[in-house]
């Protein structure tokens, strides 16, 4: 199979989302190394999806979190009818800080992710190899091409990987990132 | 009745989501900051991605976080919570600008034939771009001030998928637009980023961009 740049440019979003299929994606890899241009295009691409994907591009403006919790705390405070469901408000609210500070203390259980905005996966297989570096926030498979800082990678055990605050990459690891 | 927090096994089991949601629909409406607090980043960054105004996509976060609230017994466990949130923020912005008429005429392709191909551009050399770089705010303004460039067809799907990492299904879902189109725009959004972040790029989107010509802004 033999593909042209411009079949290299149509199909690129999709070899960077791993959704070709393998004929197609070694025809394109094969194609790919020996064109300029289209090694361009892929290396620009994937640049963008990273940058932008980065938590640091979904600023919030400042005090938006207390202004928006201050919104919410008003509303509720309006459909508040009697002084009894206020204090089973409260009281569930000690309860919660207190839970909230044992979670916490249970390291292995909740440990503090790399990213504010990534999710915890589920159903990882906890021996399964993964690739993580230092400065990154996620743990990869060793073929993904999303890998950043790759003279500085380690791999670990998935279990280990989430104990150090990582999460799974949003793009080879999605299958676990699923309600 | 609300549910008793001894009743739950382990810390852990207490904060689901799941169990958060069971929660506020029995009354403890004041555990909702805690279940929207995960994706307050995404629902403002949606909203922005459609008004493209700071002021404006805050009250819009705002007001939908409210709508969530209010309808939360409406939501189906079958779903994702935060690809639900995210729908209401995409239509509550929609309305907010259908509402004001404050929608600029898009500079950018937003009309523009989805079936024919995009060709790229600009063929300068790409290496890896450190994430370190969006230490600066410069790179970060001149990467939003891009992205706001979009068309907006393109900029919500590219906002949803590559900010905010919904999936193509989940993409599709809160803007009410085919896979295939999630999978036509994000292409186009991509390499019409990529144009316009490459250097020395003389056409018609570059004149927007204050980047020097042959320099990137990193």
């Amino acid at each position: 199979m033999v593909v042209h740049c411009e079949e290299v440019w149509r199909e690129i979003s999709n070899y960077l989302e791993g959704d070709v299929d393998p004929a197609l994606r070694s025809a394109m890899d094969d194609h790919i190394h020996g064109c300029g241009r289209c090694r361009s295009v892929l290396e620009g691409t994937r640049n963008v999806i990273e940058l932008y994907g980065d938590e640091r591009m979904s600023e919030v403006p400042l005090g938006y979190s207390s202004r928006l919790r201050l919104r919410l705390e008003e509303n509720m405070q309006s459909s508040r009818r009697n002084f009894f469901g206020w204090i089973v408000a409260a009281a569930t609210a000690i309860l919660f800080a207190g839970s909230f500070e044992l979670a916490r203390s249970t390291g292995s259980a909740y440990p503090a992710l790399r990213s504010q905005m990534a999710k915890r996966g589920s159903g990882v297989p906890p021996e399964m190899l993964v690739v993580v570096s230092d400065r990154g926030k996620e743990f990869h498979q060793a073929s993904c091409p999303f890998i950043h800082d790759k003279v500085n990678l380690r791999t670990i055990p998935a279990q280990e990987a989430m104990k150090e605050g990582y999460t799974p990459c949003v793009r080879c690891m999605k299958e676990y990132l699923s309600a | 009745m609300p549910q008793d927090l001894a009743s739950l096994d382990t810390p852990a089991e207490q904060f689901t989501e799941e169990a958060l949601i069971r929660r506020i629909r029995d009354g403890e409406h004041d555990l909702f900051y805690e279940l929207v607090r995960p994706y307050e980043r995404r629902v403002y960054a949606a909203a922005l991605a459609i008004l493209r105004n700071p002021a404006d996509a805050e009250d819009a976060a705002q007001e939908s976080m409210l709508k969530a609230l209010k309808h939360i017994r409406q939501f189906r466990a079958d779903a994702r919570f935060s690809t639900w949130l995210i729908q209401i923020t995409v239509n509550e912005a929609r309305m907010k600008r259908r509402r004001e008429q404050t929608r600029a005429m898009d500079p950018i392709a937003d009309h523009q034939d989805e079936e024919g191909n995009y060709v790229p551009r600009d063929f300068a050399d790409w290496r890896e771009v450190p994430l370190e770089t969006l230490e600066r705010k410069e790179v970060r303004q001149k990467l939003a001030e891009s992205m706001h460039a979009l068309g907006e067809k393109y900029r919500e799907v590219f906002v949803l998928r590559d900010m905010q990492h919904l999936s193509i299904e989940e993409t599709a879902k809160a803007l009410g637009i085919s896979h295939a189109s999630v999978k036509t725009r994000l292409l186009r959004a991509r390499l019409m980023l990529r144009d316009m972040l490459a250097p020395g790029l003389g056409g018609r989107w570059s004149s927007k961009l204050s980047f020097e010509k042959g320099t990137k802004p990193w």
